[in-house]
């Protein structure tokens, strides 16, 4: 199915969860509210004519012009039977975006539709700070539960790729060094 | 040695399952074992906390990070040309195929075409790297078994690998020799004959490995039927390459998105059938690797000979000075370890909003705790190097 078909069934069967679309992009989309993802996320999976079994990536993005983060989901559907002679084709592959503001962000996770969402739902709170809520790797914060961080320490403070992140110039006695005396990245 | 021989042998441990050992065993208390980040078959850093109850792991949870080093947040900083040297620093045994990746997602975001001579130059040194790297996996995963002669074999023919990527661009391990617009310079004198002696004399050693190891009782016996991933939970888990297509799953982004001119080359995709033991196993996943190496052989000899006939630019001066258009673009490529993603942004400018690597090994190696539960000890280390993880690439 081509994205603007997909989109179309979304729209036909969730009506304005589906808040946009935009086929005009070398990454066609549409964007989800929020609260319906989980719902919309087993659609997508379960649907005959959709069948999006695979989850390639969740991509977290700060945009901070807009005070948003986005979390951006790369989703594939192969078609093939195991064990055939055949290879595998692609039925189409399709991408969702959930908007959530940067402060006190919340996306429900759907680690129980895609199991590898465990993973990238970690790391997109770990880096960018996106709040999943109901992951099944949660741990208690003085802001709330919020999933486990995964590449930084436990203790990390902060969200590494924000774009309005300060370098720690202290962590645990060791002092950071940055080049050129810059305290934060370009961006 | 022909197989039957091997294969007739009697079977000591026939009786011997892991439901019996902890139904006789005598009573035992739950440990804890911290195994890593340190240790020698969790290839690189990789820590595995195992709750063990005598000789059984009840649970193990990987702990990763050790290897993080911002390569996202560098992305944000420097322009995609600047930005290829830090890709093949992730899949560090798989450079080639990392700059290919990075530099083809920026292209298509760009909309920058590089000439058919380059595009080619690319897909011989991408099968190279992918023969080098999984000799390097074969190789240590007979290592991880306690099997130390088939690494040293291997390493003698990834070295003659690497000795032609040496002649091309100098560098040995880290390349950034595929660049935005192509490749950095044309093929030397003589590589065209040069690398198809190479594959004359590569190919029949293929199943010198398989003797020496493939089909070693000790070896099928420590990896047959262990760590057996199903169809259903290795697309679910967002598994790739070739631990996806140890499970049956006969999915290859060469086939599915032909993106390189792979469609103009005849090769197979070559599946786990459960020759050993169940499909899915651990010998099945490292058996596809195997067999991969036959099927890049094939491709090699195909584009070697095309190569012979096209002439033309190897660089596109353009890719120095890209603009990304504003605009998010998604792009997987199939690398030795699965499909690598890059997630660009474009702000108009020449350095991105945001650069996203999707690792392989960082999703491959997501199922090792559902792997690990109820396995005796000794598998854990065959389950994890079967999965084959390069820690560069999962902590990025």
């Amino acid at each position: 199915m081509a994205p603007e078909e997909i989109a179309d069934l979304l729209k036909k069967t969730f009506g304005d969860k589906i808040t946009e679309a935009n086929f005009q992009t070398a990454q066609p989309h549409v964007v989800v509210d929020a609260n319906a993802w989980p719902e919309v996320a087993r659609f997508l999976r379960d649907d005959s004519r959709l069948r999006f079994g695979a989850l390639r990536c969740i991509s977290a993005i700060d945009m901070l012009e807009d005070d948003q983060l986005w979390a951006v989901y790369d989703l594939d559907s192969y078609d093939g039977r195991p064990g055939s002679r055949e290879n595998w084709k692609r039925r189409h592959a399709f991408c969702v975006r959930i908007k959530t503001p940067r402060t006190n962000s919340r996306i429900p996770s759907v680690a129980d539709v895609w199991q590898a969402a465990d993973w990238h739902e970690r790391e997109a709170y770990d880096l960018m700070g996106i709040v999943f809520t109901n992951h099944p790797d949660s741990v208690e914060g003085p802001e709330g539960t919020h999933p486990r961080r995964i590449l930084c320490p436990d203790d990390w403070e902060g969200f590494p790729l924000r774009k309005d992140y300060a370098f720690p110039m202290e962590y645990h006695g060791i002092p950071a060094v940055t080049e050129y005396g810059q305290t934060r990245p370009i961006h | 040695m022909p197989e039957t021989l091997l294969e007739a042998r009697p079977d000591i441990n026939a009786d011997l399952t892991a439901d019996s050992i902890r139904q006789e065993d005598l009573q035992t208390e739950e440990m804890l074992v911290n195994m890593g980040p340190q240790h020698p078959s969790t290839h690189g850093v990789l820590r595995v906390v195992l709750r063990t109850d005598g000789e059984m792991v009840l649970e193990a949870v990987p702990h990763i990070g050790y290897l993080h080093r911002c390569a996202e947040k560098i992305g944000e900083n420097v322009a995609p040309y600047q930005y290829i040297p830090y890709t093949d620093r992730m899949d560090y045994l798989a450079g080639m195929n990392d700059n290919l990746a990075f530099a083809l997602a920026c292209e298509k975001l760009a909309g920058l075409e590089v000439t058919p001579r380059a595009t080619l130059i690319r897909v011989i040194f991408a099968e190279l790297n992918r023969i080098a790297s999984h000799l390097v996996s074969i190789g240590t995963y007979g290592l991880d078994i306690g099997a130390f002669t088939p690494f040293l074999y291997c390493f003698r023919e990834r070295e003659m690998i690497l000795d032609l990527f040496e002649s091309a661009c100098g560098a040995r391990l880290t390349y950034s020799y595929i660049t935005i617009g192509g490749v950095t310079h044309d093929v030397p004198e003589r590589f065209i004959d040069v690398t198809s002696e190479f594959l004359d004399y590569f190919e029949p050693k293929i199943e010198e490995y398989n003797q020496l190891l493939s089909h070693n009782h000790i070896f099928v016996k420590r990896t047959s039927n262990i760590g057996v991933i199903s169809p259903e939970d290795a697309i679910s888990w967002g598994l790739t390459g070739p631990v996806l297509r140890g499970s049956g799953i006969r999915w290859d982004l060469r086939k599915s998105q032909p993106d390189l001119g792979y469609d103009q080359f005849e090769f197979d995709v070559p599946v786990g059938e459960g020759i050993k033991g169940q499909v899915g196993d651990c010998w099945d996943r490292y058996y596809v690797r195997v067999l991969e190496m036959y099927q890049s052989v094939r491709i090699l000899r195909q584009a070697l000979a095309k190569l012979k006939d096209t002439p033309g630019e190897t660089l596109d001066k353009r890719g120095k000075t890209l603009k990304l258009p504003a605009g998010e673009i998604y792009y997987e490529l199939e690398n030795p370890r699965g499909q690598l993603g890059f997630l660009v942004q474009g702000n108009g400018g020449a350095i991105p909003a945001r650069v996203k690597a999707r690792g392989p090994s960082f999703c491959n190696l997501s199922i090792t705790s559902h792997l690990c539960t109820n396995v005796l000890l000794a598998d854990v280390a065959a389950i994890i190097g079967s999965i084959d993880v390069v820690m560069g690439e999962v902590d990025r």
